[in-house]
C-alpha cells in the first residue's frame, strides 16, 4: 500500500446533475476518510452553490449518450424536467442527498468552499448570490495555494 | 490475521484495523481501540454515537453511513467530526468492534 492520501482538493466545473454529484460524493467520502478537503467550484459548476439554482440542477437529456435518450427526444420541453425527477427518486432511494443538502453536509464535515473568481465575474455574480456555506471568492493562484501538499480531482 | 490484544482478551483483526468477530468485543476494549485510532478520551457524546453504531449494526447487519449518523444517532454531523476527527462512522465503528462500513455517503 502506498502513502496515505492526507489532503484533496476537488474541482466542480459542470452544472448538471450528473456533473456535480460526482465530485460532491469524492469530497464527502473523503471527509468520512478523515482527509482534509477543499471544494472548488468553477464555471457552471457555481450553479451547485448558487442560491436561486442549487435546488433546480437538472440531469442533462441533450448530447449526453450514457442516458440512452436520442437527442431529438431529449430536447423536448419537459423531457430534462421529467427526468431529473426519475432520477431525483432513484438518488433519494439510496440514501443520498439532495445537491443542497448535500452541500450542507459536506461544509459541516469541514470541508473548505470556494468559488472562482474568474467564473464570478465571468457571470456577474458575488458573494450574496451564493450559500453561506462558501467561505471565500478565490484566484487560481489562491487556489493552487490552498491545495499545496494535496492531491487535485478535477469534475 | 493479525492479533490484538485489548483489556487482557485477544481479538482477531483484519489488516485494516477492524473486528473480524464483533462479538468478541466488550466496552472496557473500546478507549484503548479509540486511543489506537488517535483519539484520546472518550466523553458521553463519543459513547452516544459507539452505542448507535453498535446497535444498528448488530440489528441491522450494516454499519451506518456519516449521514445516517447524523440523522439519526442524535449527534450532528459537525460535531461527530469535532469528536472523530478522523472520520466518524470508520472510527465508531471501529472503536465499537464492528466492521468498516461499506457506504460511498
Amino acid at each position: 500500500m502506498g502513502e496515505p492520501i492526507e489532503k484533496v482538493s476537488v474541482i466542480i466545473s459542470k452544472g448538471s446533475l450528473e456533473g456535480i454529484y460526482p465530485g460532491l460524493i469524492m469530497a464527502n467520502g473523503a471527509r468520512a476518510e478523515g482527509i482534509d478537503v477543499n471544494l472548488f467550484f468553477t464555471f457552471f459548476g457555481l450553479d451547485a452553490i448558487n442560491r436561486k439554482r442549487h435546488e433546480h440542477i437538472k440531469l442533462a437529456t441533450v448530447g449526453n449518450p450514457g442516458l440512452h435518450v436520442p437527442t431529438w427526444l431529449g430536447g423536448f420541453p419537459g423531457v430534462s424536467t421529467v427526468m431529473t425527477h426519475y432520477m431525483e427518486r432513484s438518488i433519494e432511494s439510496l440514501d443520498l442527498p439532495s445537491i443542497p443538502e448535500f452541500v450542507e453536509m459536506i461544509a459541516d464535515t469541514g470541508a473548505g468552499m470556494f468559488a472562482c473568481k474568474a467564473s464570478v465575474d465571468l457571470f456577474k455574480l458575488d458573494k450574496e448570490d451564493f450559500i453561506e456555506q462558501v467561505q471565500e471568492i478565490i484566484t487560481v493562484g489562491e487556489f493552487y495555494e490552498k491545495a499545496a501538499g494535496g492531491e487535485i480531482i478535477f469534475t | 490475521m493479525p492479533n490484538r490484544n485489548y483489556a487482557g482478551v485477544d481479538v482477531e483483526v483484519g489488516a485494516d484495523g477492524f473486528f473480524i468477530h464483533p462479538d468478541q468485543w466488550n466496552r472496557e476494549m473500546a478507549l484503548a481501540i479509540a486511543k489506537e485510532a488517535g483519539v484520546d478520551e472518550l466523553t458521553d457524546r463519543h459513547w452516544q454515537v459507539i452505542e448507535f453504531m453498535r446497535n444498528e449494526y448488530l440489528e441491522k447487519g450494516d454499519s451506518p453511513s456519516v449521514r445516517l449518523l447524523g440523522k439519526t444517532s442524535g449527534v450532528p454531523v459537525k460535531e461527530l467530526y469535532q469528536l472523530f476527527p478522523k472520520g466518524p462512522a470508520k472510527l465508531a465503528a471501529m472503536i465499537a468492534g464492528i466492521p468498516r462500513p461499506r457506504s460511498c455517503i
